[in-house]
């Protein structure tokens, strides 16, 4: 206790500097890792309230508790925040930023400077987007199909859009530094294929960021001009194709997927090895997976469109590339099930996230397959199944990753440990009230119910009803992490260097890190995730599970 | 099958059946991978649960055989789904022969139907059961979507071309249509019913209707109004080729290119004359994009397939 306390009083990158400014013009990937924790969470509060807000109007089939211009605005503004400005930047900005220099064992990001320009750019596109929102509104979804966005809406598709476009900015500049450090900063010793399998599916989604975000910003850009200049790609009585748009649309948006859950991905093979004690199993395939999805996901967005008259042979290239994407997401699914085998399981709150993330994502990732299928999309196609669906993925896969990710590494973060009995309950609130939210969504899509409504038939209202109770526990379930995650910084019990027993060149630093990351460079001289015992790096005597 | 099974709906169309049987299919497999990883994980987490504070796992971490067999399994499994998804996709979107054909636009926020004999209705459409159904829709505006669960089918109605869907409804009845593509403020209301009637029914039905010009009469009184017929008649020798048997049959462009005269095609002639330019032929013939509403192009249209005559 007495080592750890000394270890509080040294300087570390929280106490280095202080002042506003300190903050604001910080060049340190961690704090710039804390500011963007600041910004996603604003953004995750405002898509939040959004989000039960239209769940409190579909409580009663009629369209009774706001008016359907309002309501529009509501889950296009739900959408456009949740997507762009909390689910793509969450895990990279927060944990990608504060761990990818710790643990490949470097002091910084290869272009600090950037990186603080990457938060900015966030931060202005957002602001953007909010004031869009506020000012005028939106109402064209968050895919801003054309010629509704284009032609005939009267909302702020030109400012939402720009905004957009700011904060695409921010994420290849990110992804750009990502790759760039993995290539040039890692330690002496630190090989690819010792590279914890955080860094792995980093690179991959920074890979996409990088390819697959311009084409999202030349999409913004049609739009914005389209509308402002009337150009007429994407208007039919121009001789334009707004169909057109729809391909450029999921080019990027499809892709987006594995930018929201790779990372998520990433910090689950980290919670899966630390609280199994064991190598991740096949950790080769789980690497060269992150890679797969990272690639084929460019290959498969005419899967939006399989209704929209495109022909039906590109229907059916696009069916089977899309069944592609789903072997390497069942490789990595077997893979840190079968880590668990003669592992030395705890369960604590992260893991407990890990366990949901693996339900979760299997049933996001299943129903992908059916919705892959050509003739069962069809019927269910922008339909509540859909909307089901896409939430397993990233509300499900996501945000179960963020949090875990965030109470494994809180202790890292800020040197304090949480409560772990009100981490489990908000882990277990998080679990049931999302299956209670969503479920019954893929039961209302196949037997009809069409995504975006703000009135439905009365037969469907039992269902609904228990859709929204599901959010009400689910965000009982966001909210008490926010309430003890604060008391912890006051009164958390100090954290020490390592409270998990967990492997990783984090764990072998302060908490939190000085400003430098560690007192002396470090040097990786055994593999990754050492806990075997008898393995180089496996040290503090623990021992292997024969007894049993 | 009379029971009715939870969470389906109705299934009133021939590919009801087809469509359900596909999601049996992806839900068996689905329940089958969801409880083998819950078991697998349940297991394995209580079996080599910590049982001291300084227990580590072992060693293994690695075996090729189980590696690809859980990329092979499941890469078959996946391929026979596609497979199978295919096969009920093609028969979604490719209408049998005989089927008749009705016109539909969509609008801000409205569905406007027309019968083959004439009729006209709004967010309603009456079908007789067992009659092979094809609809031919366009939009007046932005993209809409035309789906009715009870049939397991929908298709984007999509400006400035035609998508069609098709459907064999097999039981009387009334069925929700929903408009599926986001259109703005009133989409959740634009909304109607499909009525399914046993054919005495429908035919009394279709008497009691105001009967209006069918489409096909409606685009020769067009054609007459417009003037068409200055450049085109059943002779060869003016501005423009012979219309007559024109429907179906591949037409030769100036740039070489040769193109099927489906209903896009002849959409396109009316609207852009001078995107498609026939081989042969000067490109003289004025756009008619602002005379006409899309109501009118496919009553030309109808027109058009209805003038028999000798392939040139
Ligand atoms: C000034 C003469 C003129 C008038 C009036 C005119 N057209 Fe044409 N049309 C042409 C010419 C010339 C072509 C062939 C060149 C081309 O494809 O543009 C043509 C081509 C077409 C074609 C394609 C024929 C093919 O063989 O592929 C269609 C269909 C057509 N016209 C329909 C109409 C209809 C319907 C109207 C009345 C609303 C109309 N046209 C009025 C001159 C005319
Ligand atoms: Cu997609
Ligand atoms: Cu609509």
């Amino acid at each position: 206790m007495s080592s750890e306390a000394m270890a509080a009083e040294r300087p570390n990158y929280l106490n280095a500097t202080t002042g506003l400014k300190s903050w604001l013009l910080t060049l340190d990937h961690k704090r710039i890792g804390i500011l963007y924790l600041l910004g996603v969470s604003a953004f995750f509060v405002l898509g939040g309230i959004f989000a039960m807000l239209i769940r409190l109007e579909l409580v009663t089939p009629a369209g009774d508790l706001v008016q359907p211009d309002a309501y529009n605005r509501l889950f296009t503004s739900h959408g456009v925040l949740m997507v762009f400005f909390f689910l793509i930047p969450a895990i990279p900005g927060v944990l990608g930023n504060f761990l990818i220099p710790i643990m490949i064992g470097t002091k910084d990001l290869a272009f600090p400077r950037l990186n603080l320009l990457s938060w900015y750019l966030f931060m202005a596109g957002g602001t953007m987007a909010l004031g869009g929102i506020i000012a005028g509104g939106v109402d064209t979804g968050w895919t801003f199909y054309t010629p509704y966005s284009s032609t005939y809406t009267m909302t702020a598709v030109i400012p939402v859009g720009l905004g957009v476009f700011v904060n695409g900015f921010s994420g290849i500049l990110t992804g750009l530094n990502f790759m760039v450090t993995i290539h040039r900063m890692r330690a002496p010793g630190m090989t690819w294929f010792r590279l914890p399998l955080f860094v792995w599916s980093h690179y991959a989604t920074s890979l996409i960021q990088v390819l697959g975000t311009p084409v999202l910003a030349i999409t913004l850009v049609l739009l914005v001009f389209e509308r402002a200049f009337h150009i007429g790609v994407f208007d039919p009585t121009r001789g334009g194709d707004p169909v057109f748009f729809q391909h450029l649309f999921w080019f990027y948006s499809h892709p987006a997927v594995y930018i929201m859950i790779l990372p998520s991905m990433a910090v689950i093979s980290e919670l899966i090895a630390a609280f199994a004690r064991k190598r991740i199993f096949g950790y080769h395939a789980v690497a060269f997976a992150s890679i797969g999805i990272a690639v084929l996901g460019f290959l498969v967005w005419g899967h939006h469109m399989f209704v929209s008259g495109q022909s039906v042979y590109a229907g059916t290239a696009f069916s089977l590339l899309t069944m592609l994407v789903a072997i390497p997401s069942a490789i990595k699914v077997f893979n840190w099930s079968f880590t668990l085998y003669q592992g030395s399981v705890s369960f604590q709150t992260p893991m407990l996230y890990a366990l949901g993330f693996i339900g979760l994502f299997m049933i996001g990732g299943l129903t992908g397959v059916f919705l892959g299928t050509l003739g069962f999309d069809v019927h269910v196609h922008d339909t509540y199944f859909v909307v089901a669906h896409f939430h397993y993925v990233m509300v499900g896969g996501t945000i179960m990753g963020y949090l875990g990710g965030l109470h494994y590494w809180w202790p890292k973060i800020t040197g304090k440990l949480y409560p772990e009995f009100w981490g489990k309950i908000s882990a277990l609130l998080v679990f049931v009230g999302f299956n209670l939210t969503f479920f019954p969504q893929f039961l209302l899509g196949y037997m009809g119910m069409p995504r975006r409504y703000h009135a439905y038939p009365e037969e469907w209202q039992v269902l609904n009803v228990l859709s929204s109770a599901g959010a009400s526990i689910l965000g009982l379930g966001f909210v008490l992490p926010v309430l003890y995650f604060a008391w912890s910084l006051k009164k958390g019990p100090l954290a020490g260097r390592n409270p998990w027993g967990a492997r990783g060149l984090e764990w072998e630093t302060d908490s939190p890190p000085p400003t430098l990351n560690f007192d002396e460079p470090p040097v990786m001289n055994h593999e990754v995730y050492p806990y075997a015992d008898g393995e180089p790096g496996s040290t503090s005597g623990m021992k292997p599970a024969s007894a049993h | 099958m009379n029971f009715k099974i939870p969470f389906v709906p109705e299934q009133a169309s021939t590919m009801a059946r087809d469509v359900d049987q596909l999601t049996f299919f992806l839900v068996g497999m689905a329940v089958f991978f969801t409880v083998l990883i819950a078991v697998m994980v349940l297991y394995f987490a209580l079996r080599y649960r910590r049982r001291a504070a300084d227990q580590v796992g072992s060693s293994f971490d690695h075996s090729t055989l189980l590696e690809v067999t859980w990329t092979v399994i499941p890469l078959l499994i996946v391929l026979f789904t596609f497979g199978w998804g295919a096969k009920v996709y093609f028969r979604l979107y490719r209408p049998p022969a005989d089927a008749v054909q009705y016109y539909v636009t969509g609008k801000q926020w409205m569905w406007k139907a027309q019968h083959p004999t004439g009729q006209r209705e709004i967010n309603e459409l009456h079908v007789p059961v067992g009659q092979p159904t094809r609809l031919l829709m366009t939009s007046e505006d932005v993209i809409h979507s035309f789906f009715v669960p009870a049939f397991r089918t929908k298709a984007d109605v999509v400006p400035g071309r035609y998508t069609s869907l098709w459907f064999t409804p097999t039981k009387p009845g009334r069925y929700h249509l929903f408009c599926t593509e986001y259109c703005g403020a009133e989409h959740s209301r634009m909304i109607g019913w499909v009525t399914v009637q046993e054919p005495e029914e429908h035919q009394r039905w279709l008497a009691s209707v105001p009967v209006q010009t069918a489409p096909a009469v409606a685009g020769g009184e067009l054609y007459a109004r417009l003037a068409c017929g200055n450049c085109h008649r059943e002779e060869p020798g003016l501005a423009g080729p012979p219309l007559h048997g024109l429907f179906g049959r591949e037409v030769e462009l100036a740039d070489g290119r040769t193109v099927r005269a489906d209903e896009q095609y002849l959409r396109e002639s009316i609207l852009r004359p001078g995107a498609k330019v026939v081989a042969g032929y000067q490109p003289v013939m004025p756009s008619y994009q602002s005379q006409v509403t899309e109501e009118n192009v496919l009553a030309l249209i109808d027109y058009i397939k209805s003038l028999e005559g000798v392939a040139r």
